[in-house]
């Protein structure tokens, strides 16, 4: 690890300051550098890269690596006594739950939807912005918009517009000239979730939109144009060039649209809680509640575990599935 | 918007020639693009319309324009008496400062940090440098949300040194402290990353020759390499700013005490029984407007830093 470099705190000002080397030339193959040139380029890197290995291995390293101990003991967030090794009774005590499984499927549910439906409309949304139409920059800003908005913001807005007597309810009723039933949108077991969902593709679709261009613009014109050459029609061009050339950006898609999918939290936070009935529960508002609100820190690094287990098989199975074919 | 993702990260396209020559959109079907793209502006823009405009209206008039287009407009017996209401209810300054230095500090230092490292593993020689890179960016893979809750359990154990009067005391534990919202975001694999692969394109002959005239590997970061990394500054001080300022998980769960807030979580003094919605869509505005306004001065530099970030499949 980087962190584990020794920093001897006299070295730095030697590195710093000029140490002129005649043979200097970094990664001059084969040329072998006197030991103390190289010595002293060590030393510069170590504390050149220090700083940011030892924040990593702290924050990032250190929390990963305690997610896989603490999931087998009884740690509590706030506790006088040390934690206790129990084996596997946090998981086994997770899948005796209902809100486990409950939350499991929400999770599966929402990013099933989410990924194609996101996906797809992302990918409308860039073609449209892409097409030779005046106001392309426009547009663009427009769409982006709520991307930069935070998510915490969104969900407070939509919670409100969803309300029984919100704006959505009111337009609905109003242009089907009253033959709408008003629904309490996210107090309903039924439509809470898709109601959810309806939002965050809202909220997000302008990212992937974005990245769908950047990919459509590594395309080659002269493609396009053998393609008119030969008379290609419009669905043609699509079907034969852009999707083919947008292989890459696809897997990338994928897997941050699946990833953020199953992270679901702050909407669920904001808007519901959870409710009703467990109908918007998911594994990382289940793991704050227990790890958080509870100071179950082992049984949310359970939760943890077994959501961090879901995205890499996710990943991988996507990473398999749209690898390249030969 | 030519070659944004095949030019190195986060460079800037040259401003917006279209390159390619294509056969131009026949009429009746760019009248249906256009059609389109509106009600598509239509179905962005009316929800966050409906929020400014609401925050101007008492909660009594908002709930009678619901039905009409009236929602959508400031008319009526507009004012900023919400947002006055907001600065009774809240100490919304504080928060907002809290947000501000927060962020603000996290993007500098972050920016610092990692562009140090970056440059320590594309421009030095030295031995692990691979294994090192190697590391860092398979640490990706991990969202924040799996070691959050492992995380908030580390930072309550951590030492702390605090100011108390005119004493420094050591205690255990960040909770509710400024540091525990900046330390452990600085350091991110994503940008060491994003700047390594910048400083790729920039020639080595450069560094030789600063160090020809005795520059230190230092001076080279500070006064060649850097000055010409301007677009990859930008793509990570806003990649690292958005999701700050945005925080909402981590600052709920590590700051109790009122002054420390950041304003994300500021917005939980509105969740009650009676939700005076009016002031509620004025303090989502005020914590809107600021980031919406850095969007849309720098527009072209936060569409190439999301489009970047598409380089990491």
């Amino acid at each position: 690890m980087v962190s584990t470099t020794p920093l001897a705190p006299g070295n730095e000002p030697a590195a710093l300051t000029t140490t002129r080397r005649k043979s200097a030339r970094p990664f001059a193959g084969g040329q072998r550098r006197p030991t103390s040139a190289r010595s002293r380029e060590s030393r510069t890197a170590a504390w050149m890269v220090g700083p940011a290995g030892i924040l990593l291995f702290l924050f990032l390293v250190v929390p990963v690596v305690l997610a896989f101990i603490l999931a087998f003991t009884n740690a509590r967030l706030i506790s006088p006594r040390p934690a206790e090794f129990i084996g596997f009774d946090n998981f086994t005590n997770l899948f005796t739950d209902s809100v486990f499984w409950a939350s499991l499927r929400n999770n599966v549910v929402f990013a099933l939807v989410i990924v194609p439906v996101q996906a797809g409309f992302g990918l409308v949304l860039a073609l449209l912005v892409n097409a030779k139409v005046r106001g392309t920059n426009f547009f663009r800003t427009v769409y982006f918009v709520p991307v930069v908005t935070s998510i915490v913001v969104i969900s407070l807005l939509w919670k409100f517009l969803y309300q029984l007597d919100g704006l959505l309810n009111q337009m609905l009723v109003r242009v089907t000239f009253g033959h709408f039933t008003p629904i309490d949108w996210l107090n309903n077991p039924s439509t809470a979730l898709p109601a959810i969902m309806v939002m965050s593709v809202w909220q997000g679709v302008g990212f992937h939109m974005i990245i769908w261009l950047a990919g459509l613009q590594t395309i080659p014109a002269d493609l396009y144009e053998a393609g008119d050459l030969d008379g290609a029609s419009g669905w043609q061009r699509f079907r034969y060039i852009t999707w083919p050339g947008l292989r890459a950006t696809r897997t990338f898609i994928l897997i941050t649209i699946t990833i953020s999918a199953l992270s679901l939290f702050s909407q669920i936070s904001v808007m519901t809680q959870g409710g009703p009935l467990d109908s918007t529960t998911t594994l990382v508002f289940m793991a704050v509640r227990s790890g958080y609100k509870q100071l179950a820190t082992g049984y949310a690094s359970a939760i943890s575990l077994i959501f961090f287990v879901l995205v890499l098989t996710v990943a991988a199975i996507q990473r398999f599935l749209t690898r390249e074919k030969v | 918007m030519a070659a944004l993702t095949d030019a190195p990260t986060g460079v800037q396209p040259a401003p917006a020639p279209q390159n390619r020559r294509r056969a131009p959109v026949s009429r009746p079907r760019s009248v249906l693009i256009t059609v389109a793209r509106v009600v598509l502006v239509l179905v962005f823009v009316l929800p966050l319309l409906f929020m400014f405009v609401s925050s101007l209206k008492p909660d009594l008039q908002i709930f009678a324009d619901m039905t009409n287009w009236r929602a959508f407009l400031p008319v009526g017996d507009v004012s900023l008496d919400n947002y006055a209401g907001v600065f009774d209810r809240v100490p919304f300054l504080r928060f907002l400062l809290n947000s501000i230095g927060i962020s603000g500090l996290t993007v500098v230092l972050g920016i610092f940090v990692n562009s140090l490292a970056a440059f320590g593993l594309s421009r030095l020689q030295w031995r692990g440098q691979q294994a090192v890179l190697t590391a860092i960016i398979a640490t990706l893979i991990v969202p924040f949300e799996t070691l959050a809750l492992p995380l908030l359990w580390w930072v309550n154990k951590l030492p702390s040194i605090q100011l108390d009067g005119f004493h420094l005391v050591f205690t255990t534990g960040w909770i509710d402290t400024y540091q525990v919202q900046i330390i452990p975001f600085i350091a991110n694999a994503f940008s060491i990353f994003l700047f390594y692969q910048y400083f790729s394109s920039i020639p080595r002959e450069l560094d030789e020759a600063a160090r020809m005239d005795g520059a230190g590997w230092f001076r080279i970061y500070r006064s060649v390499v850097m000055p010409l990394s301007g677009p990859a500054i930008a793509t990570v001080a806003i990649l690292t700013f958005l999701p700050i300022w945005n925080a909402y998980m981590w600052p709920l769960m590590v700051v109790q005490r009122e002054e420390l807030r950041p304003v994300m979580v500021g917005i939980q003094y509105f969740f009650q029984l009676n939700v005076a919605w009016g002031q509620v869509m004025a303090y989502a505005s005020m914590i809107t407007i600021p980031v919406l306004v850095l969007f849309l001065g720098f527009q072209r530099s936060f569409i190439n830093s999301i489009a970047s970030s598409g380089v990491k499949g």
